[in-house]
């Protein structure tokens, strides 16, 4: 009974929150832009995140350089490292180390900042006053984390090729030159965009769930109301994200069959 | 006019309204009284839509808001002004931008002509020089009364105040009685003001309304509701009321009186 109970809840939660995204979908294409609001919202998310994103992705790819070139040498293909740091990065862990970052980072902070609101009765206020709380709120932060995402995806990248690099060249016998050259041949256009559309995916998500887990906090859940919100907020969206990261995989790369 | 229409409320199986009815009448200034906890903030909440009721109709000059899309709901919130109990100022910006939000967001004022109206709407409410200050900076007293120049800033015609001078000295108390009194006598203003401050309560009400165990228990005009024998509400208004209010005959206050003096 407990069980279906909270299957129930679960899956009642699910459709809510993609309600919200729904609306928020809607609310993107009414006028007017808001385009104060969003410039906020993209300096918040964008730039607050670029110096732990650089950090991330640069630690991120000195491992996989080292642990890809122990790996390979084995089978005397340690030239291939560069690739393999290459590849993964670009279609896999740059956006996903930038999504993790960010949905710690900006996803809890949206569920705080709009359940604070909500408890405050500040949401209540807005609605009462004629604006739409979700054209007002929601759209600023979910385009703010669409478009930042893969901005700060690509330099994350970035810093995760150059930490490669660096951890193989400086460690092994690997020629720093042969290094980029195999980067750049194995770095292909299909491959960047794989990137992008993911970042972008896990953009959304991560403000889709913030926002919603911000909304869905009732009027009487207190300080200890927003504090649950914001712990929830940000175990789905890394939940969301994989999930989301193998759906992805799975049509881009097995479906439409991309390399 | 606006009409409550039997109206039921409960929160997790706690029932807060009970099938509560009520009429606010075009340009009177209705006080609805009622224990603490007994629903009004609620019922406040249920009137302008922010809350649904589990069951009953709310009307607003014959229309049935629950039966209104997004837009048209929206169209009769600009006519309203709400002061929440809690006065639920926007924290992240300054007082003018709160006082200006609706200007902002409805209008395409200019920034000098709505300063104009932020300093004017102040000045209503007895506040000056706070324009740049953040609700955090604030007492308690004067975010009401901002959350108070707020809900005049669009002209409303019908506003809701949600304890108005709880938490204010008497004399800024006084003043905020008389600036509702202006609004209803000077521009017809329909005010629905909950309080538990008896003063204030007959210094403004044109009608009141009794609530208790989420049902309208007494509805009048004040002389009406000074001579209503209920017993809940005579003591509710004993205990509350000025003196020269309750020296008014009233046989069965008198008794009251007598008992409270002995
Ligand atoms: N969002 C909510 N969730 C759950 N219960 C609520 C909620 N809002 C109000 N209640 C309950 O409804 C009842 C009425 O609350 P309300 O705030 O309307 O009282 P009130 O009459 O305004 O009291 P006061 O005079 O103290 O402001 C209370 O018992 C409260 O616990
Ligand atoms: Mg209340």
């Amino acid at each position: 009974m407990l069980l279906k109970n909270r299957l129930h809840n679960t899956l009642s939660e699910i459709g809510q929150a993609w309600t919200l995204f729904f609306q928020t979908l809607v609310q993107i294409f009414r006028p007017p832009l808001q385009f104060d609001l969003l410039t906020k919202q993209l300096l918040l998310v964008g730039f607050n995140s670029l110096a732990v994103v650089l950090v991330s992705g640069f630690f991120t790819g000195m491992v996989l350089g080292i642990q890809g070139y122990i790996q390979l040498k084995p089978f005397a293909v340690e030239g291939s490292v560069a690739r393999f740091v290459c590849v993964s990065v670009v279609k896999e862990l740059g956006p996903m180390i930038t999504a993790f970052v960010l949905a710690g980072r900006i996803g809890a902070s949206i569920t705080a900042e709009l359940s604070t609101m909500k408890v405050t009765e500040q949401i209540d206020a807005l609605e009462v006053m004629g604006t739409n709380p979700v054209k007002y709120l929601v759209v600023p932060r979910f385009l703010a984390c669409a478009i930042m995402l893969p901005t700060l995806t690509i330099f994350s990248t970035f810093a995760g090729i150059a930490g490669g690099f660096i951890a193989v060249v400086s460690l092994f016998d690997v020629n720093g030159h042969f290094f980029l050259l195999e980067v750049q041949r194995n770095l292909f256009v299909a491959s960047v965009l794989v990137s992008l559309i993911k970042a972008t995916s896990f953009g959304m998500a991560i403000a889709a769930v913030g926002c919603y887990k911000g909304f869905s906090i009732s009027t009487a859940g207190g300080a200890e109301g927003v504090g649950t919100a914001t712990t929830g907020s940000a175990v789905i969206s890394l939940i969301a994200i994989l999930v989301l990261d193998f759906i992805l995989n799975h049509i881009l790369f097995n479906i439409l069959g991309w390399v | 006019m606006i009409l409550v229409k039997n109206i039921w409320k409960n929160f997790g199986g706690k029932s807060v309204l009970n099938g509560l009815s009520l009429e606010i009448p075009r340009g009177e200034t209705l006080v609805i009284m009622g224990r603490s906890g007994c629903g009004k903030s609620v019922l406040l909440k249920i009137i302008t839509g922010l809350l649904a009721a589990d069951a009953g109709e709310i009307w607003f000059d014959g229309t049935e808001i629950s039966q209104l899309n997004a837009k048209q709901l929206n169209a009769i919130r600009r006519k309203i002004g709400m002061l929440f109990q809690s006065a639920a100022l926007f924290d992240s910006m300054t007082v003018a931008e709160n006082i200006a939000f609706m200007l902002d967001q409805h209008t395409k004022l200019t920034h000098a002509e709505m300063r104009k109206i932020v300093d004017e709407k102040l000045s209503l409410v007895d506040l000056e020089g706070v324009q740049e200050l953040r609700p955090a900076e604030l007492s308690g007293g004067m975010r009401k009364r901002v959350g108070l120049a707020r809900a005049l800033a669009f002209n409303p015609e019908v506003i809701f105040y949600d304890e108005p001078t709880t938490g204010l000295d008497p004399v800024t108390c006084n003043e905020i009685n008389q600036l509702i009194r202006d609004l209803h006598e000077k521009l017809k203003v329909t005010s629905v003001v909950v309080t538990h401050d008896m003063h204030s309560a007959f210094s403004v009400a044109t009608r009141m309304a009794m609530i208790h165990e989420g049902k309208q228990i007494a509805y009048g005009n004040p002389d009406e509701i000074i001579n209503n024998d209920d017993p809940i509400l005579q003591q509710f208004i004993l205990f509350g009321a000025p003196d020269q209010i309750l020296n008014m005959a009233n046989p069965v206050l008198q008794e009251f009186i007598g008992k409270r003096d002995r």
